[in-house]
């Protein structure tokens, strides 16, 4: 799983069936110290998150998990909303 | 699996059910000679580990799953499932 | 599969109950040249590979297919020692 903040959305009307009705939001993967690492992707939603959010997701088979249709094809799902930065304990006092 | 320092973890009061009562790790990934890399990443906690210990971190779903939550099929994607000990480099790699 | 060499091991006594008993060793991919890459991974023994030796790992959740890792908490696992590698001459 990687933290990362949600930078922008997607929308896209033409999309596979099993896509229908989910959220696409961008995100960008942060390091420890919660600056950018790697490049921006497009995740599913499945917690209800929101531009600006500090998140975690998932990557893999395993992004599909949480919906109930497990044919969902992502596969980077937003699975929790992390509290605040300061809910990140990194060994460091900020 | 890989190598990992334990930095601390990560609170989310909204999230996924089945990572309710789970602890959240943020690692730093290591090389074998304990140098820190720069890859950093979540990881559900299996083993009661604890911030600065090196574990072992398996990257593989059912692994994950299983290890953390006691069954399969849960959007984790890696667990720490062990406290590393020891390392033992064979001696012409720590003379490298 | 990939080709590795085995650099070390890993020794850990508080982990999953599952991996009681499992060899852990570090392996490093090396090129078809035989010069190493930068990266390594940890990986469970299942053939009783010895130190120096090049080894075939398999990673993903392929590793569990291998013979007495079923059902266990792994990524990785080495499924062979190699003896040989031959590579046609306009290839390399």
């Amino acid at each position: 799983m990687q933290l990362a903040r949600v930078i922008g959305t997607v929308v896209a009307t033409v999309k596979n069936d099993s896509l229908e009705g989910r959220k696409l939001l961008i995100v960008q993967s942060l390091d420890a110290e919660l600056q950018p690492q790697g490049k921006p992707l497009v995740a599913v939603d499945s917690i209800g998150a929101g531009k600006g959010d500090l998140v975690y997701w998932c990557r893999g088979k395993e992004a599909s998990f949480p919906f109930k249709r497990e044919d969902t094809p992502t596969d980077c799902t937003i699975i929790a909303i992390v509290d605040s930065e300061n809910h990140v304990w990194n060994g460091k006092r900020r | 699996m890989i190598l990992a320092r334990v930095l601390g973890n990560v609170v989310a009061t909204q999230k996924n059910p089945r990572y309710e009562n789970a602890r959240v790790m943020l690692c730093r990934q290591i090389t074998p000679e304990g140098v820190e890399m720069a890859n950093t990443l979540l990881a559900l906690d299996s083993v009661d580990a604890g911030e600065g210990d090196v574990v072992l971190i398996v990257q593989e779903g059912w692994g994950a799953s299983t290890a953390a939550t006691g069954k399969a099929g849960a959007a984790i994607d890696s667990a720490i499932v062990g406290v590393v000990d020891r390392i033992d480099l064979l001696a012409e790699e720590t003379a490298q | 599969m990939i080709i590795a060499r085995i650099v070390g091991t890993v020794v850990s006594s508080q982990k999953d109950e599952r991996l009681m008993g499992k060899k852990l060793l570090i392996v490093r991919p090396v090129n078809l040249d035989g010069t190493d890459t930068s990266g390594y991974v940890v990986a469970v023994d299942t053939v009783g590979a010895g130190f120096h030796e090049r080894v075939l790992v398999v990673a993903g959740s392929s590793a569990r297919l291998a013979t007495g890792m079923k059902d266990t908490p792994v990524d990785a696992a080495i499924v062979g020692v190699i003896d040989t590698v031959d590579i046609s001459p306009e290839s390399s």
